[in-house]
């Protein structure tokens, strides 16, 4: 079917991306090329398990941090944050009343 | 086989280690054993709140002067150690509390310790996540947060860069009379045996006036910037005091991870390490009575342990009465990360016969003896003190 | 959410699905809960390319009156007979600040009886560049395929051992990915021995001749395995070892998974009796814990095959229809020897535990280097002392790689057996009173979170 029909928009950091509907969003992540997270030590990661054991998948969903995106399925205008590329960046604002 | 050494030092918890400094760096010979490995019995389950406590005029010196040891230490602990002088809020949910609040910071300046009274705009501008509205806060800034089994693995191993050994995993069977038995047969002599194996030391000593008081603590994945300082309701106390019953207070720390460790509770008579669902919840429901966001954080790991409770909640530090061998270092409850550096400064003045740092006698366990039998009715007759 | 169950089915793979519809089937009242959006397990993950008899099993679930709880997750177990679960993905917290009513994030699930069917995950081991993006576990990739991960033209080493490695390159080139190559670090003797077993099985072989037919274009290589992989922000190239020889092949993924581990955490927790890393049951698939029964990976790596009649079986036994249960049962015997030599073809080379080099992480949620473990006499003292498997993974991934390079046993289970919001953990079902009364910050009239305790009796 046209992929005008059934896709589904959703941003990446910001940037619009286009996926069918049943990608999960750790799929829309890898597509978009971005790390998923930076590790304690700064490296960029990428999903390792697939199934939510391992957890190098967390992304930032519509402000919710810590979700596992390889078991979170693409909606229509999620935004989704992978994590900033300084690991010490201040996510205070996220905590802000 | 035998060992000999000049001290013997049981236990290489947090207390045990600087202990095991204390007396390798003024020359003596040193020989700590630990049934297990370093930091990891109620060092390993603690907070590792370096906090100055009013409890008792006594608690208070002992706890500040220690907290010098700490700043003072401050500068040469490894990374590891995760050191940082958060400072603590004592948090006042009203009126009854602000006056508290007060009372507190008079005695804290009058003991040289810095305080700050917060109000409830200050307080909320300090820590925006607390509930409102709250009456204010004392805030007391020269407290400090540590990752406690790295502590006590950094006083291990700079007690055997100067000279001390460490023989663990070892099991002792038993220690008095200047010899210890281990269960794999072998025999260590010293004219000093120092007992510092907290809620365990009453197994080598069963007349110790020590309970096991255990604990749960909760910790999040990593939220940088959700909180700043260690935040402690100032019922905490009454929880604290609270001898008889199971109880649980609000007491929440930052680490420098960005995790959240969650606190208290405090149990008597439960010997199992098992996580009390009940009383974990009533912990978590109180922590998110001030902190509600906390809510919406993801827990990873939830634990528990034993603190080694005495009846007047002061540690017992120095010479047994009933044996010339025999030391203890021990019963420190809450408070052995805070107050082991200055645990083991008095235990060497004790054991080379030196004038102390600060006064010995609210800590000698000889205060125990002279009224020995009253020791076992202590607890179950203490009275509820107000935290005046 | 709190509702009661004759049976609670945990997982939703094959011996979880056979589990609930036979029991549903049977007239129980049964509840069928998995953290995923979709039943199947990791073997069925949804999308195309199904087999019939996945398609199938999946419709037969749907059509029974087994109620799925898709999307939640079992996180403890607070008192018998009950199990505590969340939701696996939340919707933001209302703008107002305030957060999910207690029934959208918390579930009370009691049961009469319990079927743990929590399958397996892959097992990894650390080498140099195994943290780089895009490498992954075999499984993993082929999960984030059927994910809606765009295959196609891309270049697929795939490594590690087990079944699974060819099964995933011949999925991946069924969607166009090339695959560079098959590193199996079992010996050529030792696959030779487990192809002759495979042969007693025919609808096995037939399972072998199509993977062979889709594998044609690629070289599967046995003794040999990643030994590094290069990169800088992602996946470039990978280094490979078999024997002496030793050489660079440029990809764009490395899917590499050292067989399968199963996922005991739950049924540890519920006590029930683990022996050689797997749970132990009777004949008829009962744990040591009476109404506990366990079905599918857990109790020995099989395959779909002997997930699906464990599951059967589980769900026959615990409805009470024994005579059925032990005829099943009678099949299930005839294929255990089936799980042996997959056992023993998957028996790791002792080689691979000098993968690592002294800066490779093997705790990759705390960035914990091989060095840090290298003194450590035990599990415990390398968490206590070097943060190793004190992330959210709760040592998932690095308990089971350091149970093979050092030979640790992993300490006692814990709740939450996943992480679990705070919220969740100030449920509880056995709370009667509060324990010093109400605090300060309650009689002032400090505003409560909406979501406390009391709102969820």
């Amino acid at each position: 079917m046209p992929e005008s029909v059934r896709s589904l928009a959703l941003t990446v950091n910001g940037v619009p991306i286009a996926v069918q509907p049943g990608t999960t969003v750790a799929a829309a992540v890898l597509m978009a090329g971005a790390p998923t997270r930076i590790s304690v030590t700064g490296e960029p990661r990428a999903p390792l398990c697939g199934m939510g054991i391992c957890f190098e998948c967390r992304v930032t969903i519509d402000g919710v941090p810590h979700q596992r995106s390889c078991q979170i399925l693409c909606r229509s205008g999620m935004q989704v944050r992978t994590a900033p590329s300084e690991p010490a960046a201040n996510p205070a604002r996220e905590f802000a009343p | 086989m035998s060992s000999t050494a000049d001290v013997i030092i049981l236990g290489a918890g947090i207390v045990g280690a600087a202990c095991a400094r204390a007396c390798a760096s003024r020359g003596l010979k040193t020989l700590v054993v630990d049934s297990g490995f370093v930091g990891g019995g109620a060092t390993a389950a603690g907070m590792g709140h370096i906090v100055a406590m009013d409890d008792s005029p006594a608690q208070l010196t002992l706890t500040r002067y220690s907290q010098q040891l700490w700043h003072a230490l401050a500068p040469g602990l490894p990374p590891e150690v995760e050191f940082e002088q958060c400072g603590t809020l004592w948090v006042a949910a009203d009126a009854e509390e602000m006056e508290e609040v007060r009372r507190k910071c008079a005695l804290y300046e009058s003991s040289g310790i810095p305080a700050e009274i917060l109000d409830a705009h200050a307080l909320a501008q300090a820590e925006p996540q607390l509930a409102r509205p709250l009456a204010g806060a004392l805030l007391v800034p020269s407290d400090a947060v540590l990752y406690p089994p790295s502590a006590a693995a950094f006083l291990m191993r700079t007690a055997m860069e100067a000279g001390a050994r460490l023989l663990a995993p070892q099991q002792v069977l038993s220690a008095a009379n200047g010899r210890v038995r281990l269960a794999s047969g072998e025999e260590l002599h010293a004219a000093r045996i120092v007992n510092a194996c907290g809620a365990d030391s009453v197994a080598l000593l069963p007349e110790l006036p020590i309970r096991k008081r255990k604990g749960h603590l909760v910790i999040t994945d990593r939220y940088p910037g959700f909180l700043h300082h260690q935040l402690v309701e100032l019922g905490y106390l009454r929880s604290a005091h609270a001898v008889a019953a199971d109880s649980v207070a609000f007491n929440v720390q930052p680490r420098k991870t960005g995790q959240i460790l969650i606190g208290s509770s405090r149990e008597f008579g439960a010997e199992d390490a098992s996580i009390h669902h009940s009383l974990l919840a009533a912990m978590v429901a109180r922590a998110q009575q001030y902190l509600p966001r906390l809510a919406d954080l993801d827990a990873i790991r939830v634990w528990t342990g034993f603190r080694a409770a005495t009846p007047d909640k002061l540690p017992l530090i120095g010479t047994w009465p009933k044996d010339d061998s025999l030391f203890l270092a021990t019963g420190h409850e809450g408070l052995g990360i805070t107050t082991s550096l200055a645990t083991a400064r008095l235990l060497v003045a004790l054991l080379l016969n030196e004038e102390p740092p600060i006064p010995a006698e609210p800590y000698l366990p000889a205060r125990f003896l002279s009224r020995s039998a009253q020791e076992n009715r202590i607890f179950a007759h203490a009275p509820e003190q107000s935290h005046a | 959410m709190k509702e009661s169950f004759d049976l609670v089915v945990a997982g939703a793979g094959p011996a979880g699905i056979a589990a609930a519809v036979t029991a549903a089937e049977a007239g129980l009242r049964v509840a069928v809960v998995d953290d995923n959006p979709a039943p199947g397990g990791q073997i069925w993950r949804s999308g195309a390319h199904l087999p019939r008899s996945a398609q199938h099993w999946i419709a037969r679930l749907h059509r029974s009156s087994a109620v799925p709880l898709l999307g939640w997750r079992i996180f403890d177990s607070p008192e018998p007979n009950l199990l505590c679960a969340e939701p696996s993905s939340f919707p933001p917290s209302s703008p107002n600040g305030s957060s999910l009513p207690p029934h959208r994030r918390h579930a009370e699930l009691r049961f009469k009886k319990l079927i743990l069917a929590t399958g397996a995950r892959e097992r990894f081991l650390p080498f140099p560049g195994w943290t780089l993006p895009n490498v992954m576990g075999a499984g993993a990739l082929d999960a984030l395929v059927r994910g809606g991960l765009p295959i196609a033209g891309k270049r697929v080493v795939v490594a590690g051992t087990g079944p699974l490695l060819l099964a995933v390159a011949a999925h991946l080139a069924r969607r166009g990915a090339k695959i560079v190559t098959v590193c199996e670090q079992a010996s050529f003797a030792q696959l030779a021995r487990f192809a002759a077993h495979l042969a007693l099985e025919p609808a096995k072989l037939a399972q072998g001749a199509g993977f062979a037919l889709a594998l044609r274009s690629a070289r599967l290589r046995t003794g040999c395995w990643p030994i590094a992989a290069h990169g800088t922000d992602r996946l470039r190239a990978v280094t490979l070892r078999q024997g002496h020889n030793f050489w660079d092949v440029d990809c764009d993924y490395l899917a590499c998974g050292f067989h399968l581990v199963p996922n005991i955490e739950l049924p540890a927790l519920l006590a029930c009796r683990i022996a050689g890393g797997f749970v132990s049951t009777n004949g008829l698939l009962e744990t040591s814990v009476p109404g506990i029964y366990c079905a599918g990976e857990p109790t020995g790596i099989g395959g779909v095959e002997l997930a699906l009649l464990e599951g059967e079986i589980a769900a026959l036994a615990a409805s009470a229809q024994t005579a059925r249960a032990q005829k099943v049962a009678r099949r299930r015997r005839r294929k255990l020897a089936f799980v042996r030599a997959l056992e023993r073809a998957c028996t790791l080379d002792p080689q691979l535990r000098t993968l690592p080099a002294e800066d490779t992480f093997i705790c990759r949620c705390e960035d914990v280097p091989y060095a840090a473990l290298c003194s450590r006499s035990s599990w415990r003292e390398a968490k206590l002392h070097t943060r190793c498997g004190m992330g959210p993974c709760q040592g998932r991934i690095c308990g089971t790689a350091t149970e093979f390079l050092f030979g640790w046993n992993a300490d006692s289970v814990r709740p939450p057996v996943f992480p679990a919001l705070v919220a969740n953990l100030a449920v509880s079902p056995a709370r009667t009173h509060d324990f010093n009364g109400a605090s300060a910050a309650s009689r002032a009239g400090v505003a409560a979170p909406t979501h406390a305790f009391k709102e969820t009796r």
